[in-house]
């Protein structure tokens, strides 16, 4: 079977997912599996509040900033917190604490809608071949091979070096990798779906297919794909910074948490304050999505009661 | 074993030639001329004439057989055109495919120096790097997640917990940052960057910053796999007849709750160069990271290019390598036919 000529896929979670197990039906809700593991679990749910609040901060960044993140003061450089600048400032005098402030909306505001992009664009890849079957798949499996032979980083920054750096070439490069895994994971959903007895109660009724995929296995796999979600925001987040910290990505003066690292570098003896702030802002919000997932995760999978 | 050897081999080729297809596509549909970015590295702007020659000279030019085919069916212009675009960029990878095979990945744009021979001189750097990561991601990883999952349910577990998220969500640059500043700026202990030339103080910050995030994982991994396997059966017996826990734990648990290990720490190795790219530049460590940052500012496709085929075979290559290893350790895989549902890929 072409699929088995791999190993397992680079782990880009970090757990190796079953995918079937992941899929199997259960008896409850996957809203109410939720729900019951933010009460049982204060970790998911601290991860939620925190996702939350970088979302906030996002949306309410001209609210809160007390400065424009791009006006430069050039005679208030490099210095410690203050009254008047909360957090500091830079090289160029700008405001740090406004700066994190607007890097949370440059960072969530591209890492979110690519999200959402690579689940889409996996999902109808993964359904499509799935349930087409014959040449359809075998092409689908194939290239999702190839794309699976390759590190996640390497090739997005390859493709960034193709296209050239920039914002948009970032997110391109991120989709045009990310979706082989996704669409592994919704094929196997789909393979595992056609065998389920209310679908097929659902067809001998003579339902369509697209009812049958909105209606009776959406909302099965939905449970499984928010967790790939906050999975996958947790590595896009860290994508993103990694790559404009390589100054590949969001490109200065827009504020954005890894291009603010590589910026603070030189300044690093006189004021590390810089490297800290920035470097913490990724820290604590890939870390509210892998508690959050974390948690979904285990919540779901039947395997893991005990928790 | 030599046959299953073998038809793992045999499977690799359609994996192998689509990562080459995919090397030699990006290139070639990659914005901007590529005889003109050749040739503009210097200062001066190249002539048409040169442009004309340097197109000649990388084979960038329609095949005479393509327009002829082309020229056959003239009579429907659109699809003529599209033709000939498809049999020129068919041709010119089959002899761009030769010459890889012949270990022929051109030349640098940018000081004309074989890319195979510029590659090769990097590498070691990169897998002395990344070993030293691998190694220490294993010790600590290995060594953490035992621990925590043999006194599961105490505060240690529970740091250990702590631990393996923190590692999975700080970027490696942050870690490397953080470190210097600590190492290198306030204690003085350990060099800031470079290669040091064998000196092996310049290796130890790089390869901690590189391991974080695979100890992370492997903690989890460990963690998990060795709390699967005290549950068993023959752990109890291996209680039952005496055994203290450590003699347990080392001859009974370990031994079994590493399978899994070794392929994630497989696939790992990947995930490694990858983010040696990232360390290698902070840390000016002078390997193949480093070279393909700079070729992608520098815009120099063919190290880009090389670097792709590079990596693809050698991600390929050690999956087998630890996929030959499992089933040699593990004597439960039977080979052959039987190897199938490996836990590879449920599709």
């Amino acid at each position: 079977m072409p699929s088995r000529v791999l190993p397992a896929a680079p782990a880009s979670t970090t757990e190796t997912l079953q995918d079937e197990e992941l899929f199997a039906v259960g008896e409850h809700s996957p809203w109410r599996a939720a729900l019951r593991v933010l009460q049982a679990d204060r970790a998911a749910l601290a991860g939620l509040i925190l996702l939350g609040l970088f979302v906030v901060i996002a949306i309410a960044a001209p609210l809160i900033a007390p400065y424009d993140p791009l006006a430069i003061h050039l005679s208030d450089k490099l210095q410690g917190p203050s009254a008047r600048y909360p957090l500091g400032t830079d090289q160029l005098g700008r405001d740090l604490a406004s700066r994190l402030i607007y890097g949370t909306r440059s960072t969530l505001g591209s890492a979110i809608p690519t999200t959402i992009g690579l689940l889409l664009i996996g999902l109808v890849i993964g359904t499509t071949a799935g349930y087409l079957g014959g040449w359809v798949d075998r092409v689908v499996v194939g290239s999702v091979d190839v794309l699976l032979a390759l590190p996640r980083l390497i090739l997005s920054l390859t493709l960034v070096g193709f296209l050239g750096p920039s914002l948009q070439s970032l997110l391109i490069a991120i989709i045009a990798v990310g979706w082989a895994d996704h669409a592994r994971i919704f094929r196997a959903a789909t393979l595992a779906a056609r065998e389920w007895e209310f679908v097929l109660a659902a067809r001998a009724l003579g339902a369509s297919d697209l009812r049958i995929m909105a209606r009776h296995i959406l909302p099965n796999v939905i449970g499984p794909i928010v967790v790939l979600a906050t999975l996958d925001l947790g590595h896009i987040i860290l994508m993103i910074s990694s790559l404009s910290f390589l100054g590949l990505g969001i490109q200065p003066p827009t504020p954005e948490w890894g291009a603010m690292l590589n910026d603070a570098r030189t300044y690093l003896e006189q004021a590390p304050h810089l490297v800290l702030l920035p470097g913490l802002c990724i820290l604590l919000s890939v870390l509210a999505c892998n508690l959050l997932g974390d948690g979904l995760r285990a919540a779901l999978d039947p395997r893991s009661r005990h928790r | 074993m030599v046959r299953y050897t073998l038809s793992r081999l045999l499977a690799l080729v359609p994996v192998l030639l689509g990562v080459s297809l995919l090397a030699f596509l990006l290139a070639n549909l990659a914005p901007g001329d590529p005889a003109e970015l050749a040739l503009s590295q210097g200062d001066q702007e190249p002539t048409a004439a040169e442009i004309e020659a340097k197109r000649e000279e990388l084979g960038l030019n329609v095949p005479l057989g393509c327009e002829t085919l082309a020229g056959s069916v003239k009579r429907f212009r659109f699809f003529s055109d599209q033709l000939e675009d498809l049999c020129s960029i068919s041709v010119r990878y089959v002899r761009w495919l030769g010459d890889v095979t012949r270990g022929d990945l051109g030349l640098t744009y940018t000081d004309s120096v074989p890319v195979l021979s510029e590659l090769a001189r990097r590498i070691p750097a990169t897998v002395q790097l990344a070993a030293a990561a691998l190694f220490l991601a294993l010790v600590l990883g290995v060594s953490i997640g035992t621990v925590t999952a043999v006194y599961r349910g105490t505060l240690l577990d529970e740091s250990g917990r702590v631990l393996a998220l923190l590692c999975a969500s700080l970027p490696s640059f942050a870690v490397a940052l953080i470190l210097i500043y600590a190492f290198a700026v306030i204690l003085r202990l350990l060099p800031v960057a470079g290669y040091g030339d064998g000196d092996l103080r310049h290796l130890i910050l790089p390869a901690i910053s590189l391991s974080v995030f695979t100890m992370g994982t492997l903690v989890r991994l460990t963690h998990a796999s060795v709390l699967e396997v005290m549950g068993q059966d023959y752990i109890r017996t291996a209680y039952a007849k005496g055994l203290n826990k450590l003699a347990v734990v080392l001859k009974h648990a370990l031994r079994n709750a590493l399978l899994p290990v070794v392929t994630v720490a497989g696939t790992q190795f990947g995930q490694l160069l990858g983010g040696a790219a990232i360390v290698e530049t902070i840390f000016a460590w002078p390997g193949v990271g480093k070279l393909v940052v700079e070729s992608i500012y520098a815009r120099d496709y063919p190290i880009i290019q090389g670097f792709v085929l590079l990596a693809g075979l050698t991600f390929v290559l050690v999956n087998l390598a630890t996929d030959l290893l499992y089933a040699v350790i593990d004597p439960r895989i039977r080979l052959g036919a039987g190897a199938q549902g490996r836990g590879d890929d449920h599709a």
